[in-house]
């Protein structure tokens, strides 16, 4: 005996639920292709040559957003040639050395916990310990915000990727006799290379569109500087101050900003991406 | 005893010295020691990088509360409790940002966790195979753009659309119903509470996703099979089977979720509306404890102000502290249960 109306009501169950879930992929991409289509339109109409060659205007007069890319630039530069090594020798401690020591169970776990807390909480920090004792603004604070948020993007990177090696790669170049040190720096990290690398990527994507920490820390500043002891530009610190600006031409420099910012960002995603496959094949 | 080994930028193996004679085997034992020596060293750097993680972490906590020592001391606990927050006469209390924080985030959730399962099933169970990847990948690179992207596009495309084609109809559909029409009564600014929370709901809807599909990703097809043997329908499975296995791990990144949407800065800051007070309608502009601290922290002059900002940092760090620790459990145990 077939129970029909049990089946109906299975069937009908189930309708609603592939409906549902179709309706929530549904709405999710067209909110991401609403927020990427006004970027591309807007920002695309506000793109010109002087973006990269003249520094921010006062309102009222054309400009670019030289000042502000070139203090971007020089301050992740910055924090990634210091956070890397930290962050990569902090990752091979975890994944080689400490693995299963309470030590090294802290580490990750107070690692992942900066990994997502609150970067404005990151600029605080960097205030206090560095603005506060120099007396005032600085591209240094800026960079060292920025290096607080590398680190940990680089330890949980470094960590998954050394633990993908192999271990017989390490117990063949350990039975030649190569001491630890050796297999680490030679065999592990060669293997993992591609892996580490897209660590360090993910991170500098990461830092591009940190605005919360630069705040407090380099703050910004309206002329184009190389002083790194001095208040520094930066692209999301002027995105931030133009765009709730009352001025339609500062407005328009806010969207190009945001547009470089979003193409920096998943152009250095993508080939992060395309890294991880080589690393995991 | 002029062994010496052949340089070639490497350290010697053991593998390349001969255990036949006498000088091979104190150039050996000379090895031995060096490479012990260097093996050291090494061991020790790598230790003091990991140190310095813990030591960033013991510093964020350190500064933020002897930063905010001054505000504690002249406001005490009330400062947690107190709704006035006026620069003028030096009065600070945290709780409208607190409110604003956790009502946003709460919402955010409401709206972002039901939608973003829904995404993760769509894509493991129901997308056809041939997009499957090409909206997966879109999803993840989505999770990555910058928040303040989210933030420029509420204030100057969402925020006037949501007034003229919300706000309005709501507001007039709304006014003189009790509780509801106190919850979405005053007046269309378009900024606001729940102009913020829908934000922040777009922005970490590509993130429960992705991780709730990496996590359904883990489920053993062959539970699966074996429910749909037994002639289960899709809405089955997923509710009786791969919902129960990966909970531990749907909860751990809804928390993640969280934790991002509670420190989240700028997606909330331009749309927000600084506000320092608790309105009982979601309409009303209202502000939060990051959005406090970077809308104010350059303008603080004087050192109960600096410091009371410091102190809605040091709230939020431990707020944030508690959810991400318990995200973590949660994933830590999925992991354990997935044998890996």
């Amino acid at each position: 005996m077939i129970n029909r109306a049990l089946y109906l009501r299975r069937r009908a169950a189930n309708s609603v639920f592939i409906v549902l879930s179709i309706a929530a992929a549904i709405f999710g991409l067209v909110w991401l292709g609403f927020i990427l289509g006004s970027l591309l339109t807007q920002g695309v109409a506000a793109l010109s040559p002087t973006l990269f060659t003249q520094s921010t205007p006062p309102p009222g007069s054309a400009g670019g957003l030289a000042n502000a890319i070139l203090g971007s630039v020089l301050m992740s530069v910055l924090a990634v040639l210091v956070g890397t090594p930290i962050g990569l020798f902090a990752g091979t401690y975890l994944a080689e050395y400490g693995k299963h020591t309470r030590f090294a169970f802290v580490v990750r776990f107070v690692n992942d916990i900066l990994l997502s807390a609150p970067s404005i909480v990151t600029g605080l920090f960097i205030y206090e310990i560095i603005v506060v004792p120099m007396g005032h603004f600085s591209g240094w604070a800026g960079a060292a915000s920025l290096m607080v948020i590398v680190i940990p993007v680089v330890v949980r990177t470094t960590e998954n990727m050394l633990l993908l090696v192999p271990h017989t790669l390490r117990e063949a170049a350990t039975a030649l006799g190569a001491p630890m040190s050796f297999v680490i720096r030679s065999v592990t990290w060669k293997a993992a290379q591609a892996g580490i690398i897209t660590g360090v990527l993910l991170s500098v994507a990461r830092i591009s569109g940190e605005t919360a920490p630069l705040l407090f820390t380099a703050l910004n500043n309206q002329f184009m500087s190389t002083n790194f002891n001095g208040p520094m530009a930066s692209l999301p610190a002027v995105i931030f101050q133009y765009a709730l600006s009352p001025y339609e031409d500062w407005h328009r420099l806010a969207w190009a900003g945001a547009l470089l910012v979003t193409a920096t960002v998943l152009t250095l995603s993508i080939i992060a991406r395309l890294l991880e496959n080589k690393q995991r094949n | 005893m002029n062994w010496r080994y052949p340089s070639t930028g490497r350290p010697p193996l053991m593998a390349d010295i001969a255990l036949t004679d006498e000088t091979a085997l104190t150039a050996r034992a000379q090895t031995t020691r060096r490479a012990g020596a260097g093996d050291a060293r090494f061991h020790f750097l790598t230790w003091l990088a990991a140190a310095l993680v813990l030591l960033i972490f013991t510093g964020v906590i350190t500064a933020l509360v002897i930063g905010s020592v001054p505000a504690f001391k002249a406001f005490g606990f009330g400062f947690l409790t107190t709704e006035v927050w006026s620069p003028a006469r030096e009065h600070f209390g945290a709780l409208a940002s607190i409110y604003g924080t956790l009502i946003t985030s709460l919402l955010a959730m409401i709206v972002a966790v039901p939608v973003g399962i829904g995404v993760a099933i769509f894509l493991t169970e129901l997308c056809p195979r041939l997009l499957r990847r090409p909206i997966g990948i879109a999803i993840e690179l989505l999770a990555g753009i910058p928040s303040i992207i989210y933030g420029i596009w509420g204030l100057f495309v969402f925020a006037p659309w949501f007034q003229e084609h919300v706000q309005l109809p709501v507001i007039n559909a709304t006014t003189g119903i009790p509780v509801i029409g106190t919850l979405f009564g005053g007046a269309p600014y378009g900024i606001g509470v729940i102009t913020a929370s829908l934000i922040l709901s777009i922005m970490i809807l590509p993130f429960i996703s992705a991780v709730t599909r990496d996590v359904f990703e883990t489920v053993p097809a062959m539970l699966k099979e074996a429910t749909y043997g037994l002639g289960c329908t899709t809405w089955e499975v997923m509710w009786r089977v791969v919902l129960p296995f990966a909970r531990s791990g749907v909860v751990g990144g809804a928390m993640l979720a969280l934790g991002r949407a509670l420190g989240e800065t700028m997606a909330v800051t331009f749309v927000i509306g600084n506000a320092h007070k608790i309105d009982s309608s979601l309409f009303a502009p209202g502000t939060t404890i990051s959005a406090t601290i970077a809308n104010e922290f350059t303008e603080a002059t004087s050192e109960i102000y600096t410091s009371s900002l410091i102190s809605l940092g040091l709230i939020l760090f431990f707020i944030t502290f508690v959810v991400l620790a318990c995200a973590q459990l949660m994933l830590r145990q999925l992991e354990k249960q997935s044998g890996k």
